[in-house]
């Protein structure tokens, strides 16, 4: 995020209650332009709440938002031209084809006539669908309406793309194409906001990640820098070998914190400084053979795990 | 109202921006959407054909006048050959169907299609969405029953072969408008149940529920609601006269349904010589030359009350859907 210029979204101390429940507690935070921010948690975390509140589609209960500027309750009309919603399993008139999808949206972003045929060509050419543009969208799959969707943004030339669970029930091909798509967004300036639980496609393409734990922020940054926090520090080291009484050799290695036995056989280390070459020799000393050693990046799937793990043990001990 | 932002920043209640921006937009692809659809169609033929029976009975029977008849055209409208109801009556019962047809999925349509919360994530607000979708219903109807009145006046051109004349076009004329804002009531009434339930056939069924019980059930409960409120007095009973105060909660119950009102106004604008629209006494009736007609302004000052009252009920139940739909989440 660059510190120089104004964030695009920022929120401070957003809540919204429903009743004595509160959906979203006290959420603050600053996404920079071009900036791809995720937003990660279970289901019913607070995470879609949020984005509604983005784009003034339900009143914060306190707090305040602003998007590029405008105050999304009090100037809903200027913060959605600029801001483009695909919302979770987005829909489309079933009896009107792709491009007559986005005429309606264009009209009603009273865009000029003489400039609506291009700018939908150009949106559905963007996310490849101009071969089914005349097709009725009750004939798409699901993949197919998440790129409409997204075509919607492009069209919209929208400076905020806010997409909420755009991965969920896609297939690996479609997800690649998608996320290759919000990539080349982003790369335009295009700030974009995503909500997701899965976690390996937020990791692949977020800047940095909220983590969000019953309506509250946990955890901010980028996924480094929230595995320093969760996972602790040092190096982390994923050695494939195959001998005897070879986690002892391995867990004797000066530095090595602990060894974990990996669902394929081989182990993992957990060190506070480098220490493949030291494993490797220590496996070959053994007289095992060395089949693989590589340093292991940790994953947001780990970092999200073991801290709700924590924060779950922590609630219980409060409790008890 | 638009308010300007400026003033709006000072209090957190207003927001800027025109509320009918983007409304033009949704009623006409709503317009589109109806005339096209096939339940319109479906809809619309069983009116045709209904009508057309009913029409033939009318025009069998005002043919075999004598031609006194000055007003032999609104004949066409209020005659009924058994066992069809006239055409009138049978518009009474049908604008409703076609009314809740356009109207009881309009909003809770978009839910389950999940275009709700992308169409409002657009530039435009609730209410510009809420009021197209209403005017195009309505415009729909208008243009139903618009053609519906043309095709009986021509088959009237045709098969009497005497031109209407300027009054009998006046009153067909009010005949459209109470037709139209008595279909407005349904539309109003199927909206604000598309916007409390989320469920389109919960909706339809509440609707049509409504329907049938203000057709039918209504006009046969209200009687022996007035009985119950207002017993009816001994003395009166003995002569066979029913009494006056059971006769008037009788009229003011059934005048609940927008039925009734509308049969009511129908009666009087199409039989001119329909002198009042509750009890009438003996002494009211001196002077008065009997089954003659009443003048065109007349007939419109007798019909004010139930016009007005299907007006309030179209803004009514419209303004009830507009809070509801105000106060609702978008989240699917």
């Amino acid at each position: 995020m660059n510190a120089d210029t104004p964030p695009v979204i920022q929120a401070e101390g957003l809540c919204k209650r429903y009743g004595a429940a509160a959906a979203v507690d006290r959420a603050s935070f600053a996404i920079g332009r071009g900036e791809v921010f995720g937003l990660l948690g279970p289901n019913g975390a607070g995470k879609t709440t949020t984005i509604l509140m983005l784009l003034g589609l339900t009143e914060a209960s306190a707090g305040t938002v602003r998007v590029l500027g405008h105050d999304p309750q009090r100037e809903p009309l200027a913060v959605k031209r600029h801001v483009g919603y695909m919302p979770d399993a987005v829909g489309f008139y079933d009896h009107l084809t792709a491009r007559e999808n986005l005429a309606y949206t264009a009209r009603l972003l009273g865009m000029p006539r003489g400039e609506r045929d291009a700018a939908i060509g150009q949106a559905l050419a963007r996310v490849r669908l101009e071969h089914a543009a005349d097709q009725r969208v009750a004939t798409y799959s699901r993949g197919m309406r998440q790129r409409l969707g997204l075509a919607e943004i492009v069209m919209k030339r929208a400076q905020v793309a806010i997409l909420d669970e755009p991965t969920s029930g896609l297939d690996p091909q479609s997800t690649e194409e998608f996320l290759a798509l919000v990539r080349s967004l982003s790369e335009d300036g295009v700030t974009v906001l995503l909500s997701s639980h899965l976690l390996d496609h937020m990791q692949r393409i977020c800047d940095r990640v909220a983590l969000f734990r019953a309506g509250r922020i946990a955890l901010m940054g980028s996924v480094p820098e929230l595995a320093q926090r969760v996972l602790g520090g040092g190096h982390a080291v994923r050695v494939q070998a195959r001998g005897d009484g070879l986690a002892e050799r391995l867990a004797a290695v000066p530095g090595v914190a602990r060894v974990e036995p990996t669902a394929d056989g081989g182990w993992r280390l957990l060190a506070e400084r480098d220490v493949r070459a030291d494993a490797a020799r220590a496996v070959v000393q053994a007289g095992g053979e060395l089949l693989g050693l590589a340093p292991d990046a940790p994953s947001l799937d780990a970092v999200y795990n073991r801290f709700f793990q924590q924060a779950d043990k922590e609630e219980l001990r409060h409790a008890a | 109202m638009p308010r300007e932002s400026s003033h709006g920043s000072s209090h957190a209640s207003s927001r800027s921006g025109s509320p009918w921006q983007g409304m033009g937009v949704v009623a006409v692809k709503e317009l589109s959407d109806h005339l096209s659809s096939a339940r319109m169609r479906v809809l619309e033929w069983l009116v045709v054909l209904t009508a057309a029976a009913s029409l033939y009975g009318a025009l069998r029977q005002a043919g075999a006048g004598d031609g006194s008849d000055p007003f032999v055209f609104l004949r066409l409208f209020t005659n009924a050959q058994a066992p069809l109801p006239s055409f009138a009556a049978l518009l009474g019962f049908l604008i409703p169907l076609v009314a809740i047809g356009l109207g009881f999925d309009a909003i809770n349509g978009e839910y389950g299609r999940r275009t709700l919360s992308r169409i409002l994530s657009q530039p435009l607000y609730r209410d510009a969405l809420l009021c197209g979708k209403f005017l195009a219903g309505l415009a729909t109807l208008a243009i139903c029953l618009l053609a519906l009145w043309l095709l009986v006046v021509g088959l009237g051109l045709l098969l009497l072969g005497v031109p209407p004349g300027g009054e009998e076009v006046a009153r067909s004329l009010v005949f459209l408008l109470l037709a139209l804002a008595y279909a407005g009531v349904w539309l109003a009434i199927a909206m604000l149940c598309s916007i409390l339930f989320r469920s389109a056939a919960t909706s339809a069924l509440v609707t049509l529920g409504l329907w049938l019980f203000f057709a039918l059930l209504w006009p046969m409960l209200a009687p022996a609601l007035a009985q119950a409120i207002a017993p009816p007095d001994p003395v009166m009973a003995a002569f066979g006269q029913p009494s006056l105060e059971t006769l008037q909660w009788e009229q003011w119950l059934g005048r609940l349904s927008p039925a009734q009102l509308f049969n009511e106004a129908v009666i009087a604008v199409l039989s001119p010589s329909t002198r009042a629209l509750g009890p009438v006494f003996l002494s009211q009736l001196e002077g008065a030359l009997v089954g003659s007609p009443l003048p065109f302004g007349q007939s419109l000052a007798l019909i004010w009350p139930q016009a007005t009252g299907l007006l309030a009920g179209v803004i009514l139940l419209f303004a009830l859907g507009y809070v509801a739909f105000q106060r609702q989440e978008v989240r699917a």
